[in-house]
């Protein structure tokens, strides 16, 4: 029995090895410049909603401010609360009604119908990733007087960043996988090699054996590399001090009430 | 006469119906230390946070350098840039590494180019002996340290004032002088004006020129530290006086 099977699968993937790696590579393509981009968005919807806004400020900027907010509550409220097939049916067929365009390429669509999507679910993620920084952080990065924008992008969403690595990771892998509803636009990921190959030797079952083991090997390989990637992050573990630097003047602990003069370095002693 | 840095006039905070502060009116004039000594819930800090605009005041006017920076239209950063800040929790950001604390702002908001302003961040951790623990991170290093890389963090902006919020209540009792000692160099050798509100009445008699007793959200008694500290006029100061120096 388990022979059979698997002189089915040698026999499907000598023949078809190469439809079944194209696939793998057509949703590994998209599913990692779809979660890249859908992070930008997400990040980019994150810094827009936290402006700080009080009454010191301008009614322009209140107003401006709270229309971005009505916008991208709007935005992640569609397309978290509708199905991505329907998504990509909707915009697919849709957007030749209103523009003069042709998407002679199902990669573009496929690619922004796949980023927003993971967009609109990363703009959420940031904006728990920001609640949970410590205020400390947005303060002390105020007082040495950074506006919002060199706050946001030198202290607060590196440290962010950091925080949702596994809910990056998670929107990854589920992207790797329903990129697959992407064959309603005729996009020929590795679902849509299985259904090409089983559809043409009706050999259903190796064929989704082949399929399922691919899968697994995408997911698990993204799981692997992200641990690695978060270890990274979290930076290293020990540092050492610093003594060989001519900047730095002792190897010892703190010294300055020792100093009779005004400078560490001497330069403004008689 | 010497040149009135900051100017308080008539401050008052209110969060929802409570007023935490009440017509706040002092000045701080250059090279001055003020401590503002208190009970908890005073007011003290919210006092500091004013005054670096961390609050928005309900109503009156803070004048820098006789201009009014609390009003609409006015840019906060720029001003926050030349006013440091020193925090009770330290807020180092916890990304970056010691040396790169200190840089950041100097890069950032001064614009200093990255050979600089390494300088003038080395040279600062130097004067509060943090510069061999450069490469450490925030959560690498124990809390005395982090105040004074704190410290260093706000001198590196050369700033005009320092304000210090409680800056040695989350320390360890060990720790404690390891930062005073920088505080009491800063003020002595270095002439920094500083605005610092603490429970360390020893820095407040014998380090400050000028002590303001606040309770209950108005200022209840300011002047020099030996007068506040041996002949007190109001029943509040003396009061909180006897409490404070029998513990």
């Amino acid at each position: 029995m388990f022979g059979k099977l698997l002189s089915d699968i040698s026999g499907l993937w000598a023949k078809y090895g190469t439809t079944y790696l194209q696939g793998i590579g057509n949703t590994l393509i998209l599913a990692v410049t779809a979660t890249l981009i859908g992070c930008v968005i997400g990040f980019l919807c994150g810094i827009l909603q936290t402006i700080p806004c009080g009454k010191n400020d301008s009614v322009i900027k209140r107003v401006f401010l709270r229309i971005i907010r009505i916008i991208i509550r709007a935005y992640v409220e569609l397309f978290r609360g509708t199905p991505m097939i329907l998504q990509a049916v909707f915009i697919f067929y849709g957007l030749p009604y209103f523009f003069n365009v042709n998407f002679s390429s199902i990669w573009t669509v496929s690619i922004l119908v796949v980023s927003i999507n993971t967009g609109a679910y990363m703009a959420e993620s940031v904006r728990g990733g920001i609640m949970s920084i410590d205020p400390g952080q947005f303060e002390g990065a105020k007082a040495i007087g950074m506006n919002h924008w060199q706050t946001m992008l030198y202290i607060i969403l590196p440290q962010t960043l950091r925080n949702i690595m596994p809910q990056i990771g998670n929107n990854y892998i589920i992207n790797v996988k329903d990129t697959s509803v992407m064959f309603i636009i005729g996009f020929s990921d590795f679902f849509a090699a299985h259904k090409m190959v089983a559809g043409a030797v009706f050999k259903y079952f190796p064929s989704a054996f082949i399929e399922m083991g691919g899968y697994l090997c995408m997911t698990l390989l993204a799981s692997f590399l992200l641990r690695k990637l978060e270890k990274k992050l979290a930076g290293k573990s020990n540092y050492e001090l610093v003594t060989t630097d001519q900047l730095v003047m002792t190897a010892g602990t703190y010294n300055y009430p020792d100093h009779q003069d005004g400078s560490p370095f001497g330069e403004d002693k008689e | 006469m010497s040149e009135h840095i900051l100017e308080i006039r008539h401050l008052s905070k209110a969060f929802g119906t409570h007023a935490v502060l009440k017509d706040i009116d002092f000045t701080v004039d250059k090279g001055d230390v003020t401590t503002i000594i208190g009970a908890s819930g005073s007011g003290k800090s919210t006092l500091l946070r004013c005054i670096n605009l961390l609050e928005t005041l309900t109503t009156g006017e803070i004048l820098f350098h006789g201009k009014d920076i609390a009003g609409r239209g006015v840019n906060s950063s720029a001003y926050r840039a030349k006013v440091g800040m020193v925090f009770q929790s330290f807020n180092l950001f916890n990304n970056l590494t010691v040396l790169a604390n200190c840089m950041i702002g100097q890069q950032k908001v001064l614009k200093i180019g990255h050979d600089e302003a390494r300088k003038r961040a080395l040279y600062y951790l130097n004067k509060v002996g943090m510069a061999p623990y450069i490469n450490a991170r925030p959560d690498q290093i124990s809390g005395g340290q982090k105040q004074r890389v704190a410290i260093a963090r706000a001198l590196a902006m050369e700033p005009e004032v320092l304000l210090f919020d409680e800056p040695t209540s989350a320390l360890d009792p060990e720790m404690v002088g390891e930062v005073l000692d920088v505080m009491k160099s800063l003020a002595t050798k270095d002439n920094m004006t500083m605005l610092v509100v603490t429970h360390e009445m020893s820095f407040a008699r014998d380090v400050s020129t000028h002590v303001v007793y606040m309770a209950d959200g108005v200022i209840e008694e300011e002047g020099e530290p030996e007068k506040i500290f041996s002949n007190p006029e109001s029943p509040r100061t003396k009061e909180f006086l006897k409490r404070i120096l029998n513990n």
